[in-house]
Formats: structure tokens, sequence, C-alpha cells
């Protein structure tokens, strides 16, 4: 086991964690955002750079300072260490320029991007991002795709997380697409017009951090957040069955995995109890989808709010803030 | 159906004994520039499943690797590929010179191949012949230190007897 | 000229080949360590020599040859780095075609000394002709006994092979290296692991540069003491520097480490001078990505000391008024050579060679290329130097590899010494219509140019 402080809050946990889950064990605003690492992925992780933390204090051992920031996604806890996710001006600096680096060849096309409102990037952008763009040069662009008759890519939406290619190298057998060229120039795409077809692909579109795949049954039918998300499931022979439905009043617009706070799927879906069971009759309903990310779609809730659950959180984090120059979530400052 | 010369086979073969059993993949490289010279400079789709299959890999695991490296030409090229280095230190000795003195020459810009298909002009990055610069690089060879009287030498060179690069003759295989 | 430890017999007719190279003593330390010596005295001599990797870190080679996993039962490999693709550098390129046999005995000695049974040379694919010179001199090699099974008779086998790659600067870093060696993008690793404990197929590896393994020869022949008297402090030994740019002779010179700038860029034995006698504006003095100075810098420290070739000397004062030894790769400029000209080429090739896996690079790289060359085009403005600046900041030190550094370093440094340089072309976009424009009229500063008047 290792005592690690994060943000001037101690936790134990066994060694071979990495900060970012150590972080994601003691909860709320010290937990680093993530862009490229996915905790069911093998290998994923350590390429977006908006996890950088700093380490502040190695180990117990060796209580130097690491001299760069650090990965928090790919770098192990030491029995001592201390780490600064919020309380170090350094990262919230390297971050926001991580954000920009992001954003610059975005096409920032959200009004008309049905990831909107569930958009790692958008939240990312909104939180640690600046207010100006300082680049005035061209943007790079691609053609939108078709990559099989399900799934639409938008390269130009990319942020190359690589969590795609996971997916398909992980949960397929055959693995049709990847990162092909270099550089800014590198794109997700099968090269020669090949369908991903298999039964799992669909999970493409659930891994992606942004709009880059999107799930063509679903497309401009609705903003995420008209609709309603009910925790539903059915007997599936290929899968868990286990799902979340975007329901807009009796209609099934989508079906999705069901993501975890961190928006994590934790059981993939089938292709099957993705496309093809949009009526609510083959589904078991179980209740309204519990969303406590920091979305839009949470603006729209109609699930019950535990006030005393709220209060507690507000408290901590003015608690948390006293003496401390982080600025308050613009949904607290309200 | 494409297929490798004889020489081509038993030599891939041989580099795909030089790595250790189960690690075939890491010929992929070598068998690449293989491929390119036995098929016409250039890798196409069809090379690339062929290479595939030899290495019992995924297609897509060729095309990955393909497309990240340089030297591998995803698109038909000239029988001479005229690459000439424009990186700082030949750029301080007159790469920017050499370009447009051929290009003015062949009547191509930077990227394009000349009608008759003989040369394709290409700038690249850093060949590591900074102190013999300007250069280019044609095939396997490097030509440097170059003037305008050697760049016409050079094209009446290549144009009557075109250089390819082959990693066959690395290995003393004429062809 | 002082003392030839790698380039000694360079003009002996026929030392390519294997019967001239032995005959100049070649393989005498293969002789020397299998015979008498175990592998630990081996890494135990190179350890004592204070060999700094010549790659461009600069990290004792001794000491990456100790910390290799020996508990593994996996088995162990060598890999000579021979991606030499850092701009300004062109020695290990000389050092194969030259006297290839060299590389070999250093490879075997050293693979010895770690214990590996298979070694590779990733070879950049560029160096196509060299992969043939290797080749040959490996099947040399081969013939003589000096390769394959029972090595001179002991129980110690190697096999060596030569493995090129395909055009991608990212590869001589070493993690990207081994990733292209197993068939795969060049993209590199996150570290730790590094790869003394899981490298070429997750198995201990040492990654070491081409000269740093040719080193070992004399370091095995003379002793690693008798290196070690060689140089000045910490930086011991000989180095090869390739020298390019505007001088009168441009090459590859082996140099002891602590001859003066000064000396190397105006002696006969070295440099010989400035190409066309014009005043020396600045200097690159260890391959692309170090830090450049200005004339009164790179001969001088700031403290007015002069400045030596050596690891220490050069990076005297910091990244503020020092750079670095590198890679060696020694470029020198005349004052008709325009900064930001040459600064957009470098941003262009760093541009071209990130591999595209982590943001900061990925993005970074391009932008800044894209605004220098604005600048140089005529269409920048103020606000575009300080951007610059910016985003080099914000690329360095938050990439997953040191090519992110690599890229941001010269943007910095150059903006850093040549500030009025930038805002010259903001101001008077008319006056670098011309690409030469330095060339036809060499930049003055308004400082200077007020004192002229």
């Amino acid at each position: 086991m290792a005592k690690v402080t994060i943000d001037g809050v101690e936790i134990e946990v066994p060694d071979g964690t990495t900060i970012l889950n150590a972080a994601r064990q003691i909860g709320g605003a010290s937990v680093p955002p993530a862009m490229c690492y996915y905790s069911s992925l093998k290998g994923s992780g350590g390429k977006c750079r908006v996890c950088l933390v700093k380490v502040a204090q190695g180990s117990a051992k060796d209580p130097r300072p690491m001299p760069k920031l650090v990965a928090s996604c790919s770098t192990n806890v030491m029995d001592g260490m201390v780490v600064q996710n919020l309380t170090s001006p350094e990262v919230l600096e390297a971050r926001k320029g991580v954000v920009e680096f992001l954003l610059i060849n975005h096409p920032l096309d959200c009004p008309v991007c049905d990831q909107a409102g569930e958009c790692d990037l958008q939240n990312l952008a909104y939180e640690h991002g600046a207010a100006k763009t300082r680049y005035e040069e061209d943007r790079r662009t691609f053609e939108k795709i078709d990559i099989g008759d399900k799934i639409k890519l938008h390269m130009t939406r990319c942020i190359l997380c690589y969590r795609c290619t996971m997916v398909a190298d992980q949960l397929t057998e055959k693995r049709v697409h990847g990162v092909m060229n270099r550089g800014d120039a590198s794109e997700i795409s099968t090269y020669i017009s090949k369908a991903v077809d298999n039964d799992f692909s669909g999970n493409m579109i659930d891994v992606c951090p942004v709009g880059a795949l999107t799930d063509k049954t679903f497309r401009f039918k609705s903003r995420v957040w008209f609709t309603k998300p009910l925790d539903a499931h059915r007997n599936c022979t290929k899968c868990s069955g286990k799902v979340v439905l975007w329901m807009k009043d009796d209609e099934v617009l989508r079906v999705s995995a069901r993501k975890d706070q961190y928006g994590e799927v934790k059981e993939f879906i089938c292709n099957e109890c993705r496309y093809d069971h949009k009526t609510l009759a083959d589904w078991t309903v179980e209740g309204p989808r519990h969303i406590d990310r920091s979305s839009v779609i949470a603006q729209n809730h109609y699930e019950k709010i535990d006030l005393s659950t709220l209060k507690k959180e507000i408290d901590r984090q003015i608690e948390f803030q006293k003496g401390k120059p982080v600025p308050a979530p613009k949904t607290l400052a309200q | 159906m494409i297929e490798f010369s004889k020489e081509a086979m038993e030599l891939a073969q041989r580099i795909i004994k030089r790595y250790p059993e189960g690690k075939h993949k890491s010929a992929l490289l070598p068998i690449l520039h293989l491929a390119q010279s036995e098929f016409g400079g250039w890798l196409s789709p069809e090379t690339m499943d062929y290479v595939a299959g030899i290495l019992n890999i995924k297609p897509i695991e060729v095309y990955e690797v393909a497309s990240f490296y340089s030297m591998y030409n995803l698109k038909p090229v000239g029988k001479c590929l005229l690459e000439v280095c424009r990186t700082g230190p030949c750029l301080l000795r007159g790469a920017d010179d050499v370009v447009s003195y051929i290009g003015n020459k062949l009547n191509i810009k930077p990227g394009e191949t000349s009608a008759d298909g003989m040369f394709t002009l290409k700038t690249v990055e850093c060949l590591g012949a900074c102190g013999y610069a300007p250069m280019l690089q044609c095939g396997a060879d490097f030509y440097e230190n170059l003037t305008e009287e050697k760049l016409d030498l050079l094209i009446e060179k290549l144009g009557a007897q075109p250089e390819r690069s082959t990693y066959l003759k690395s290995f003393g295989v004429n062809v | 000229m002082g003392r030839q430890l790698l380039l000694e017999h360079i003009a002996e007719p026929g030392i390519e080949t294997f019967a001239v190279y032995r005959k100049k003593g070649g393989y005498a330390s293969v002789e020397k360590a299998l015979k008498t010596m175990t592998p630990d005295q081996v890494t135990e001599e190179v350890k004592i020599s204070g060999l700094r990797g010549r790659g461009g870190a600069g990290f004792p080679a001794g000491m990456k040859w100790s910390f290799l996993d020996r508990k593994s039962e996996k088995p162990r490999y060598l890999v000579c780095n021979a991606d030499e693709s850092e701009p300004g550098t062109f020695k290990d390129r000389y050092l194969m075609e030259k006297i290839p046999h060299l590389l070999i005995e250093g490879m075997i000695t050293g693979s010895y000394a770690l214990g590996a049974k298979t070694s590779y040379i990733y070879i950049r694919g560029e160096y196509m002709y060299i992969v043939g010179i290797l080749e040959k001199a490996i099947d040399e090699a081969y013939a003589n006994g000096f390769l394959g099974k029972n090595i001179l008779g002991t129980d110690y086998s190697l096999d060596l092979y030569v493995h090129p790659g395909a055009g991608a600067y990212i590869c001589g870093e070493e993690t990207a290296l081994l990733e292209s060696l197993e068939g795969k993008r060049g993209n590199p690793r996150l570290k730790p692991p590094f790869p003394a404990v899981s490298g070429l197929y997750a198995s201990p590896t040492v990654v070491n540069n081409v000269e740093t393994i040719a080193a070992v020869v004399p370091i095995i022949n003379n002793g690693g003491a008798e290196y070690a008297k060689i140089g000045i402090g910490k930086s011991t030994g000989t180095k090869l520097i390739s020298a390019s740019g505007h001088i009168k002779k441009p090459g590859v010179y082996e140099i002891e480490l602590g001859v003066p700038v000064e000396e190397f860029i105006y002696s006969d034995q070295y440099c010989g001078g400035m190409l066309t006698n014009r005043p020396l504006k600045a200097v690159v003095a260890g391959g692309s990505s170090v830090p450049i100075l200005p004339a009164d810098l790179i001969l001088k420290t700031a403290k007015g000391e002069k400045r030596l070739m050596t690891y220490e000397s050069l990076s005297d004062g910091g990244f503020v008024s020092g750079s670095m030894l590198g890679s060696g790769g020694f470029i020198v400029m005349d004052d008709t050579t325009c900064i930001v000209r040459n600064l957009w080429s470098f941003a262009r090739f760093y541009h071209h060679e990130s591999c595209g896996q982590c943001s900061p690079c990925r993005e970074g790289t391009g932008w800044m290329e894209k605004v220098l060359h604005r600048i140089e085009h005529g269409h920048g403005h103020m606000g575009d130097i300080d951007l610059l600046v910016d985003v080099a900041k914000k690329i360095e030190g938050n990439t997953i590899c040191p090519l992110g550094d690599a890229a941001a370093w010269p943007v910095a440094s150059a903006i850093r010494h040549f500030r009025e340089e930038f805002e010259y072309h903001v101001k008077y976009p008319e006056k670098i219509k011309n690409p030469k424009h330095f060339a036809i009229e060499p930049f003055l500063s308004e400082k200077k140019l007020e004192l002229v008047n």
C-alpha cells in the first residue's frame, strides 16, 4: 500500500495505482481530467497530456520533486508522494496550454455536432480553456466519411486519443481501421474504403471523447439534453445487455452503453443491442439514469436531487477554496 | 496478383529469420523497402496487402506503418525520385536554389512528376549530409556539393540510366 | 590536431575491408575482452572512462550499461542507434561509411559486456548505401570468426544484424527506435519502464549511438583510465564534430574535448575560418535542437571565459546565455544568414517529424511553423513574437518524448538572442521580400544603425 497526498487530501491505495486512479478514489475537484486514458482499454493514456500534474514530493524515501509535470494517468504513486493538481498554478497553466492545442485545429462546430452536451472536449474547454483564440492560421480539415453503415467519422473533430483503435484491437477480431500518417496529418482511417463491421464496433462511438465518431442512427435526431436517459436491460447472448435508452417521449432515439462519472464504459455492449432494438417493448426499464457529470444533460435533469448531498458538496468545495486561489466552478458561483 | 521475384523472396525469408520466433513483424520495414523496389517504386494497397500476407499480419498494420515513414511512397513516382534536402545547413548553402533550378529545368514543382514520367522532384528534411551541402538523394546515392553544372550533368546521366534505391543491392544482389 | 582514437586509420586505403582493418590492429578489443576480461570488467572500464552518450543527451554510457536488468530471464539486447537525423549531424554516417568494422567491433565488445546474444544496428533508411557497406563488413566478420557461434573459440556467441528505418527523425529517440525495430509506427513509449528493464520485445535492452559504441574499442584497448585522461572534467575522451554552414572546410573532425570554440572555427586544422571571410553571426553548436548562440556568446561565456568544446562549457550560463554540446552538429552562420528563415526551416523540420502521438507536440510544432512562415514572408505582427515564445513554453517539458523540447528550444533561443531581427521582419515587410534579404544587405540592429549614422 502507498500513502499519497493529492491537493492536500491523503489516501492510501495499493501499490501500482496510478495518480489519476488514486485521485478518482478521492473524487471531487482534485480528479485530473482525461481525454485519452480509458481504464478498461489496455495501453490507453499518456497521449493527450490534459491530466498533467505536479509531483511536489517523489516519495517518502526520495522526497525530491519530479523535474517535469507528469501524466497522472500513466505515473504510479509512491509511498509518501505529494501531488498537486488544482493547487499548482503551473499545472493549470500547462493544462490551459494543452486545451488550446486540442482546440486550434478543432472545428468548434458544437452547434451542429451530435456530441455537444456530452462532449469531454467541450467540458474541458469550459473548465480549463481560454476565452479567446490566439490561432489565426487555417484549420486542418478532412472530408467526413462513413465507416460502415452505422458510424460516421468526422476526422476534423478527432483529438487522436487512439481509444477507438484500441476498442477494435481489444474487443474485435479484425481491426480494419487505425491511425494513418503522422504528426498533425495523422488521421483515423481504414486507408482504403472499408466498412468497420463486427459485433462490437459500435463501442467506438461510446469511447470517443468528442464528436469524431457518431451513431448514424441517432445523428441530428435530437440534442442530447432534450432526451431522457433510462437504465434498461434485455437478455442478450453476446453482451451484458445493460444499456442506457435515450428517450424522447416514448421513442427510443439512441441506445448506448452505461458510462460512469468519468465517462467510461465498464461493460461494452454489442451492435444488436445498440442498433436493432429501438422499441421500448424490447427492454426491461430499471429507472432514470443518474447523470452526475458536469454535463448540460444534468441541467435538464428530472431525477430527484438529494438536497442534503448537494449542500454537503457545496460546503466541501467552499472549504476547499478557502485560502486557495482556485476559481469556483461557474455553476456554483451564480 | 503480384509476387516477389525469386531473389527478393529468398531475401525476404532471410530477413524474417533475423528476428526471434514470433517477432516476425519486425521484418516489416525492410520488407516494405524490398516491395517498394520490386513493385515500381511505390506501395500500392495491393503491394501492402501482399506484404501483410507474407508476414501474416493484418493489412491495417501495414498501412499504418507505411503511412508513417516518409520513404514509402504511397503514390506512384517517376523513374527517378530527386529528393532535395532543404533543412537548416543545406538552406544556408543554397538548397532553395537547387530546388528552383531543377524545377525550372524540368518544368515541375516540388511534389510533381515530369511529363515524361522520368523525374519526380521532392523536398525532404535533413539527410545527414550537412557538411556537403547542398545535396540531393536519388535512389540510394547521395549527390553532394551541388552546383548548376553538376545538376545538369546529373540529370543528363540519370535521364539515360535511372537510379532507384534497391534494398536487394545492399545484399550484393544485382538487379 | 589532437589524438585520433576513432579516425586514426581513416585515410588508410582499404580500411573498410576486414583484412586492412585487422592489419591495423582491428578487433583487438574483442580478443582482449573475450579472452581476458569478464563482462562486468568491460562495463567497469567503460564506467571508468567517463564516456558519455554521443547521440546528444550525454548520459554516462557505463552507467546506462549498469542499469541493464541482468536478473531477468529474458534475452538481452544491444541496439545501435544509427538513425542519425539531427540536422547538422553527419558523423555516424562518416564513421560507418569509412570504417564500418570499428562499429562492428564495438558492437561485439559491447554485446559481450551486456550478455547480448543478438544485437541490431538500426540505421536510418536514407543511408541505404551504408546498409550495403555494413552488410558486407558483417559478412566478413562472420567469415573470420568474430561473429556467430563460439567467437574466437570462447563460449560467447553473437548474431549481429542491420535493420533499416524508413524516414522518421523520431526513431532516433530510443523507445521510438525500438517500436520501429518491432515493425511498428515510431511512436515513443511512455517511460517508465525504461529500455534497460523493458526494451526490445519487452526484454532488457541498451540503446547506444554509433559513436558511443565505437568509442568502446579504444577504451577497452587502452583502458578506461587512459581514455579519461583526454578531455576536461566530466567531458572525457574525443568527440566527432560535424561541422557545416558558412565555413571553409565543412566535414567531420575528431577533437579532444576541450578545444576552444574559437580555435575550432578559425584554425586550419578544423573548420578553417569563415567561408567568405564574412563576420561570424551565430552558431548552433550541437545539432538543430540546441539553443542558437550569437557570435559573442559562442566564443566567450557570459562570464567572459573562453568557451570550450565540452559538455560543461557549452552549457555554461544555462539556456539564458549557454547552449549544449548535443550530438556535435556544429552549424556556423555568417552575417548574411537570416535567423528567422533558418528558424522557420528548423520549425518546419520538427513539424514534419513530430509523430503526432501527444497533443502539445502534434499541434504546437505546426502552429510554430505557420507563425514563423508568416513572419518570414512579411505577414507577421508584433504579437506573433511573444506568441511563439509562449507556444514554445507550453510544449517544452509537457510532451511524451524530448522532441517537444527539441522543437521548443531553438524557437525560444532565437527570439531570446535575435528578437530585433524578428521585429525587423514585422516592421519592414517590403525589405524582406527577397528570400535572400540579408545576403543582399546584412541585418543591422536599429541601435547599431543609429551609431553608424
